[in-house]
């Protein structure tokens, strides 16, 4: 068993595990953070999206012991002081959802898109963005108009805060 | 997955002597192909030696047109260089294809060629610009790193440390991939190098990524797309699987070898 240290959503956390231990499963079993979401066995449908170090990484395809001494967000960390994300709200106001499976991940690549590509989204990059999300319900439209609509949204509060 | 050893490596030093230290390990880069692969238990490798830590591996470095990519650099990083989109922009763009969002933040380009999967973008990328590819102990042609399906030339123990390339006068890279996976069904590079014209195609060779020949000729007299018309793809060594015959990817290979020739402007 190996120790790992991990700040997630602004908390240090550490727990111990073995070396196979894969990202996702600490998080969910170790960490009680269950969010993030195990949809495949394969590292194509991108349920398991987390932030690390900033960038949008599958927690399923990155063993724990890799990981450790990162900083780690999961959608637990994006909503602040009881009201939604900018993304999250989107995603409510645009039917961004069915069954909600795929959400985690699909809210965690949109923050990760609009954070290196924030006001200058398209449809066209959005639908490129989520290359790595599989959704079995939308058909996506309402997934791409929520991520432009939280990216207008985003990029206005940048403009009232300058 | 099965179990394994986890290893954390400070130096590439530290690295080559862990990796000699456990026979049946393996180096872990970004891990996008490995650890998919040791999920699936196809690979059990006893002991995993991390080289994402080793800060000497990461970095682009660019002095005059001579380009220098440290082999943990990880594909987004790549892609979204504007030094290197200045004077290479094509490998800039294969790099911001790979997969999907996610993988390119952790793939790099040390563990997609010392990988080389057949249908992988960066083997075509550096063989079409004539690249050398640096290790811990020597230097390789691209020509001679890449030697068939997953095999390459690196010795037991042989890790990449770094890829450099002059910066062709111009090059441009289409692929056509495959919808699931973004692997590459058929992927040129071409490249007007200061060694001349270089073509290389990955996806569709059955031996791996190789060079165009009849391409190259073609496009050193005269380098346009419409050069490529009359110029034969010969189907007879081209993979075949459920996505695409032989027939279908040879006709690939033109038309993506058209495209790339279109792209370098």
């Amino acid at each position: 068993m190996t120790k790992v240290t991990l700040t997630v959503n602004g908390r240090a956390m550490s727990g111990e595990c073995e070396d196979r231990t894969l990202l996702v499963h600490f998080i969910r079993e170790k960490l009680g953070l269950t969010g993030t979401h195990v949809g495949c066995d394969t590292t194509q449908c991108g349920a398991c999206v987390v932030h690390m170090d900033g960038h949008s990484v599958k927690s399923c395809s990155i063993l724990a012991v890799q990981a450790s001494g990162s900083t780690i967000t999961t959608i637990e960390g994006l909503a602040g002081q009881g009201e939604l994300h900018p993304v999250q709200a989107a995603f409510k106001e645009h039917h961004g959802l069915q069954c909600g499976f795929c959400t985690p991940g699909m809210v965690m690549t949109a923050v990760d898109l609009i954070n290196r590509e924030g006001g200058t989204l398209t449809e066209e990059t959005v639908r490129a963005g989520l290359e790595g999300n599989i959704c079995r319900c939308t058909g996506y439209h309402n997934i791409v108009k929520a991520i432009l609509a939280a990216d207008a949204e985003m990029a206005t509060g940048r403009q009232a805060a300058e | 997955m099965y179990a394994t050893s986890y290893h954390r490596a400070s130096s590439v030093e530290d690295a080559v002597r862990l990796k000699s230290a456990n026979e049946e390990g393996k180096y872990l880069s970004g891990g996008m192909t490995l650890i998919s692969t040791m999920k699936q238990r196809l690979a059990a490798p006893s002991d995993l030696i991390d080289l994402r830590h080793i800060p000497t591996l990461r970095g682009i470095s660019i002095d005059g047109r001579k380009v220098t990519i440290g082999a943990a650099t990880p594909h987004a990083d790549v892609a979204a260089s504007r030094e290197l989109a200045a004077i290479c922009p094509a490998i800039c763009k294969l790099a911001g294809h790979i997969g999907d969002p996610h993988v390119r933040h952790m793939g790099t380009i040390g563990g997609s060629i010392a990988n080389n999967d057949p249908a992988a973008d960066y083997p075509a990328g550096l063989l079409g610009l004539g690249a050398t590819i640096v290790t811990d102990r020597r230097s390789l042609s691209a020509d001679d790193f890449f030697t068939g399906l997953f095999e390459t030339a690196l010795e037991e123990g042989e890790m990449v440390t770094s890829v450099t390339f002059e910066a062709p006068e111009k090059a441009g890279y289409a692929k056509f991939n495959n919808p699931a996976s973004r692997f590459a069904m058929t992927g040129v590079f071409a490249a007007k190098t200061a060694g001349g014209i270089r073509v290389a195609v990955t996806g569709a060779g059955a031996s791996g990524v190789f060079r165009h020949p009849g391409f190259e000729q073609a496009l050193a007299s005269n380098w346009s797309a419409d050069a490529l018309s009359n110029v034969a793809v010969d189907a007879s060594n081209l993979m075949a699987d459920m996505h695409a015959n032989a027939e279908y990817r040879a006709n690939l290979v033109k038309v993506m070898a058209k495209r790339a020739v279109a792209s370098a402007g």
